[in-house]
């Protein structure tokens, strides 16, 4: 399952990348190629992504991680950009290493939450412990030594992860 | 006109990232300059490309599919960085 998932997710992004070679569809050999390169990828990856893959291939998931990049995490981006230059020109820095504590299940949702983490301002994950429930955060101005939840370090990017990755 | 203002944009940017590698004390705030800055200068500099160019709709979509890509990407390669360097310390 696990195979077929990974086999269609590179396929179409194949397609995505090489269309209008021919008009506006794809020639032949391109597709077999496709194909061939594609079924590498599943096969070198089918170990990695693990059990219920199949949720990754429903058309709602999708959409909600449509609306979840174009929205919170856009926004968090154009904010850390700022962020940082604001930090390089002024040197206000405060550097150091927080424990957050979050209350997820699955790897996916790990996946989901630390690397929006990484794309907002001054935070960047530099450890995930499932086992012990909490991601090791480097913050570029610690304004929180021991948070309580991922509120102050993420927003509302936990609700998020934890929608998308179920 | 407004092409100009997104390759400014990502150029300043790109040059703020690069000072902050100069001017930062550590592994991991440099990380913070060096990968933030990546993405949305060189997001908003496919933009620029993709409205600026003269090629057909098709390729002007792509360049979008490839700022996509980097957005996906570049926490990844960070994260790998940080965690490369708290289990070697």
């Amino acid at each position: 399952m696990s195979f077929i998932v990974s086999f269609v997710w590179s396929f179409v992004l194949w397609l995505v990348l090489t269309a209008g070679t021919k008009g506006m569809l794809w020639s032949t050999e391109e597709v077999i190629a496709g194909i061939i390169f594609a079924a590498i990828v599943g096969l070198s990856t089918k170990n990695i992504i693990g059990e219920k893959a199949q949720r990754f291939l429903n058309p709602a998931k999708w959409l909600g991680f449509l609306v979840y990049a174009i929205g919170p995490l856009f926004w968090g981006m154009v904010k850390a950009n700022f962020d940082v230059a604001y930090r390089v020109i002024t040197g206000k820095i405060k550097p150091g290493i927080v424990r957050v504590p979050v209350d997820l299940e699955n790897e996916a949702q790990y996946t989901i939450l630390s690397n929006s983490i990484t794309l907002t301002p001054g935070t960047l994950t530099v450890d995930a412990c499932p086992e012990e429930k909490a991601l090791y955060v480097h913050w570029i101005y610690v304004r929180d030594e021991e948070p309580k939840s991922s509120e102050p370090v993420a927003g509302s990017f936990e609700k998020w992860a934890r929608r998308l990755g179920k | 006109m407004i092409e100009y203002f997104f390759l400014l944009l990502g150029e300043s940017i790109m040059i703020f990232g690069t000072l902050g590698i100069l001017r930062f004390p550590d592994v991991y705030t440099r990380l913070h300059a060096a990968t933030k800055c990546d993405t949305g200068g060189a997001m908003s500099i496919l933009i620029a490309l993709a409205i600026a160019s003269q090629a057909p709709l098709l390729i002007k979509l792509k360049f979008l599919v490839l700022a996509f890509l980097i957005a996906l990407i570049n926490p990844m390669v960070s994260h790998a960085i940080a965690r490369g360097l708290i289990n070697t310390e």
